[in-house]
This record gives C-alpha cells, structure tokens and sequence, in this order.
C-alpha cells in the first residue's frame, strides 16, 4: 500500500482546518472503505485527517421526534440502538443484513453514507472505468456487468450503489448536516448521492474539505411499519443482488401511507416515488402491490447479465410490503 | 468471493521509497501489555501484529474485510485488523490469540475449540476464536443457531469446519 502522511484531529474545526480543501487529502474514519481502495490503488490519498477522536459518536432524540446520529456512531451501535429499534426498525435490519460483525463494529454512519461502488472494474487500476478515470470508458458496459445497476443508469456508468444502511435511511427520509470551509449547511438524503449521468466521477454533494457531522432521521411516520427484505447470492456476508426497504402504515385495510426503496439495483441508494404513489390510498393486497413493483420497475434497464434483477427486485418490493402489512 | 476480485499491487510493508521517513510513535495496549511503536502511517494493525511484534497467531487471509483470519479485539470489539491503521490506535486494547490463554490456562473459547474439533487446517481458527470471545456475553445476539451463524459469517472457514465451529461456539457461550 503506498505510504501518506497522518493527522489525528480533536474536534470537527481541527478535522476541517487539518483536510484545508486539499484534494490529495482524505478524512479516515473507520478506513473499512478507505484502506481497501489504498491496497487497491484506486484512492491515492497523500494525507489522511483521522476524524476518529470528533465527539461525534452520540445519537440524540430531537423535541420534534427526530433522531439525531452523530458521523461516528458505528453500524453495530446504530443498528442496536433503542430508538432505531422502537421507531425505525427499517434501518436496523437493513444494517444487519451489511457486511459482517467485525465491519459493523467499525464502520461509521459518515463512512457508510460515503463507500464507493464494488464494481470490479472501478476496482481494478488495469481496467477502463469512466468513475475512475474519465473519459476512459467504462469496462462494465459491454461485459460482465451481472452485479450492476438497471435504474439511473447512463451511457457512461452502470455501477450499483452498495450500501444497505442508505436504502433504510432513504425511506426513512433524512437530513445530512455538512460542515465545511463555507459554513455547516443541511441537505435531504435524497439529494445527496448523485446519478452518475455524463459525471460517474461525482458521486455526492460534497465538497473537498468538507465533512458529514450528522445525519437526522425524520420523525417516524405515526404507526408506520417497516421491514427490509435482501436478496442476494449467499445468506450473509454479501452485497444485494436487490433488497427493499418498506415503511407502511395502514388504516384499515387501506393503505395511508408508504415508502419504499431500494438497493442492489439503482446507481443511488433508490427511493422509489413511482411505487409510492401506487400503494397510496389503495388497499393491501397482493395485487396493489403488484402494481407497485411494476410502477417502481418501469424505468428500468438492463445490460448483458443482469436482466433477472428486474423481475427479482419486483419479487422482493411484493414480498417486503406482504411481510410489512401482514406483522400485527 | 465477492463481486469484486483482489488484486493487491503490493506488500504493506513497504511504504513508497519517496515518503519513507514519516514514521508516527503510537501507545497501546496488547494482551495487556503496553507497548510503544514507531510505524509508517501506512502499516496496518495486522501487519504491525505479525511483522513487528512477532504476534503471528493472527492471520492474513484476503487483507481486504473479506474472510475474518485477522479478527481482533479492540477494546474488545471484533474488527478486522487488516482495515485498520496501526497508528489510529493509540491508547487503545488490543487482544490478540495470544492472549487469550492465562498462566498456562486455555481460555474457555480455546477449550471448546479443542473439545469439539472445531478445525481442520487451523489457518482461520484464531479469527474464528477472536469473533467467539467477543459475542460470548452480548445478548444482542440470540442463542439459536441461526443467529449464531449470522453473527459468525465475518469468519470464512476454507476447510468448511463450520458445523464443528458452530458446535464449539453454542457449547462455550451456554458456559459463559
Ligand atoms: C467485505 C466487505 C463486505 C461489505 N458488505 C457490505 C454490505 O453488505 N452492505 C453494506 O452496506 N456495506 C458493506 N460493506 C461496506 C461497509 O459498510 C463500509 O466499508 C463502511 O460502512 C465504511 O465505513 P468506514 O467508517 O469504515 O469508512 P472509511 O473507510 O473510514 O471511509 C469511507 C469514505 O468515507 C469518507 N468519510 C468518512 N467519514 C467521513 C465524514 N465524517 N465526512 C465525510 N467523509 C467521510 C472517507 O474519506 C472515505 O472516502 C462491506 C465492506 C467490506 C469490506
Ligand atoms: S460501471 Fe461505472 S464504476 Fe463500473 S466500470 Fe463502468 S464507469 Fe466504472
Ligand atoms: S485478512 Fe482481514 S479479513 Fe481477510
Ligand atoms: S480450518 Fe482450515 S480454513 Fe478453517
């Protein structure tokens, strides 16, 4: 692994003032992402600003029902929390089923919110890739691309966005709290990973020096369920082939409200307002469902290997809004 | 194993020639012992382990969060010591293999490796008895098989021992 220098920052005006906008350095936080991509030699950082020591490890209930994370709560700490548990049970599946125990314990909030694509192109140097290298072309397109992305594609970038942590936390709903050289300013979670479009290589609304502080749940939807279904190659240990993330809350038989994402299938962790509006109001049953995944799907395109990701990724919305509306 | 192949470039403990004398002095703690090291920021902990304290009960399998051989505690959570910077732990716990055994004691993780054959080659059973120790006591994690295994799946198992690891993992918990 090539070499860099390192900085261990205190506090987030240290963190920022330590990174000072230099595009050759990089914020450290559980380095589960970050050291992978050095050994790779896809991210060549010259300096790393250890975000480790911020106070940024509390999660904190907001007098408007919120729920505050701090950048550095690890997955293992959010998945298990006692509010995450009672109110957004969504989520702590959805980072349950992510990675392993020894990841979990180590990964932050920030760190997930931010881990780069496993596209096996992306992650061979040898190889062509638009997100990489620009303008290279990308390596993906015409071959094997089973893993790959068949919603917000582009003619330039194909690549699944891997997190099962955002797809919770995009139907959730959040807010990003971001501070950096211009200030703190707050974005919606839906707004913050990028389409790759004609740019693949920016992935996020982030700026060089600037770093995530927090991310604020929404208040939970008034009982709303939730459930995350992911389908994937083996049982554990494994990035999705498609999950979904289902929040519902019913009246009646009537369905009063809903949200869905997805992963494993979209270029962005993939809210889905397609299937919403086709579950709104409606009853529940199979078959409103069914027209859901198909609403959700519609959009979709496939490549070489992975057109069985369409039909797969309606079963597990059908399935996930069948779990989610029939706990009681 | 995963989508995404390795394909490591070179030896991490070689730092770049051109950036070579930038070592950092870290404290920390190992099986209880303090311990000072002056490293290049870019050793990893698993690295500084085998290559610099002679700690070789831990293993390099994949050196990239992919197979658990290189599992540790810090501060008595299991991570991955090949994802880690030796350097970002300063002041920190660190328990290895080694020091699992107490005067001559076997741990009782150890013993229940031993007693329900839980290995073939042994090359993953140090990673597979550091995520053992760490879930011993967590409640978090229920006591039927299948959590068990879910809980376990960060250490891959070649040699396919599971059924045995399972076996000795269920065995020592219902002690602990
Ligand atoms: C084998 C393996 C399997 C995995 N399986 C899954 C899976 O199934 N599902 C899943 O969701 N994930 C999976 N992961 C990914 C894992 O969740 C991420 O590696 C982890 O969440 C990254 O967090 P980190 O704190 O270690 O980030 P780091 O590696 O420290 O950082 C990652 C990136 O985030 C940046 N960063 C960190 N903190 C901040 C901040 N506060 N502000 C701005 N930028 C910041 C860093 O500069 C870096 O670019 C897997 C990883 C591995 C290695
Ligand atoms: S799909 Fe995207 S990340 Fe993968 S090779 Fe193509 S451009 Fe690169
Ligand atoms: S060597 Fe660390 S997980 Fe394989
Ligand atoms: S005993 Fe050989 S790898 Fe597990």
């Amino acid at each position: 692994m090539r070499n860099f220098d390192y900085q261990r920052a205190g506090d987030v005006a240290e963190a920022t003032a330590l990174h000072g906008n230099d595009h050759s350095a990089d914020f450290i936080a559980g380095g589960t992402n970050l050291i992978d991509m050095v050994k790779l030699d896809i991210m060549r950082p010259e300096r790393l600003v250890d975000v480790n020591r911020l106070p940024l490890t509390g999660i904190e209930s907001l007098d408007d029902g919120r729920l505050k994370i701090g950048a550095l709560v690890t997955n293992t700490d959010l998945a298990y929390h006692e509010r995450v548990l009672a109110d957004y049970p969504v989520l702590s599946e959805a980072i349950l089923t992510g990675a392993s125990t020894q990841l979990r314990n180590v990964a932050t909030t920030a760190g997930n919110v931010m881990q780069r694509t496993r596209c096996p192109y992306f992650r061979n140097p040898a190889r062509p890739c638009n997100k990489r290298e620009p303008g290279s072309g990308c390596g993906a397109l015409e071959g094997i691309n089973r893993n790959h992305a068949v919603l917000g594609t582009s003619d330039q970038c194909i690549a699944v966005h891997p997190s099962d942590m955002c797809v919770g936390m995009q139907a959730l709903g959040a807010t990003l709290t971001i501070e950096g050289p211009g200030g703190t300013r707050d974005i919606p979670f839906e707004d913050y990973h990028l389409l790759p479009g004609d740019t693949p290589e920016r992935e996020h609304d982030l700026n060089d020096g600037e770093l995530i502080t927090h991310v604020t749940l929404d208040a939970p939807i008034d009982g709303a369920r939730g459930h995350y279904l992911k389908l994937r190659d083996r049982m554990s240990y494994e990035f999705a082939l498609a999950s979904c993330a289902a929040v519902v809350a019913l009246d009646g038989d009537a369905i009063r409200e809903a949200r869905i994402a997805l992963g494993g299938v979209g270029t962005k962790p993939w809210r889905s307002h397609e299937a919403e509006a086709a579950l709104s109001g409606q009853p529940a049953t199979e078959e409103t469902f069914q027209k859901a995944a198909e609403a959700a799907m519609a959009g979709a395109v496939a490549h070489r290997d992975n057109a069985f990701k369409i039909p797969l990724a309606k079963q597990a919305i059908v399935r996930a809004l069948a779990t989610v509306t029939a706990q009681s | 194993m995963m989508d995404d192949s390795v394909h490591s470039p070179d030896d991490a403990l070689q730092p770049d020639a051109s950036r070579s004398s930038n070592t950092v002095t870290v404290s920390l703690t190992i099986n209880g012992e303090p311990v000072t090291l002056e490293v290049e920021p870019n050793v990893v902990l698993l690295d500084a382990l085998r290559e610099r304290l002679d700690l070789t009960g831990t293993k390099k399998g994949c050196d990239h969060g992919q197979c658990g051989a290189c599992t540790v505690l810090i501060d008595g959570h299991s991570a991955n010591s090949c994802l880690t910077l030796a350097v970002m732990h300063e002041g920190c716990e660190i328990t290895t293999v080694e020091g699992l055994a107490r005067d001559g004691q076997l741990h009782p993780v150890q013993e229940a490796f031993l007693e329900h054959d839980a290995y073939q080659c042994g090359y993953c059973t140090a990673g597979q008895m550091m995520s053992t120790v760490s879930m011993l006591n967590d409640k978090r994690i229920g006591s039927d098989d299948a959590s068990v295994k879910e809980a376990m799946s960060g250490n891959i198992c070649r040699c396919g021992a599971y059924k045995n690891i399972l076996s000795a993992v269920q065995s020592a918990r219902a002690k602990a």
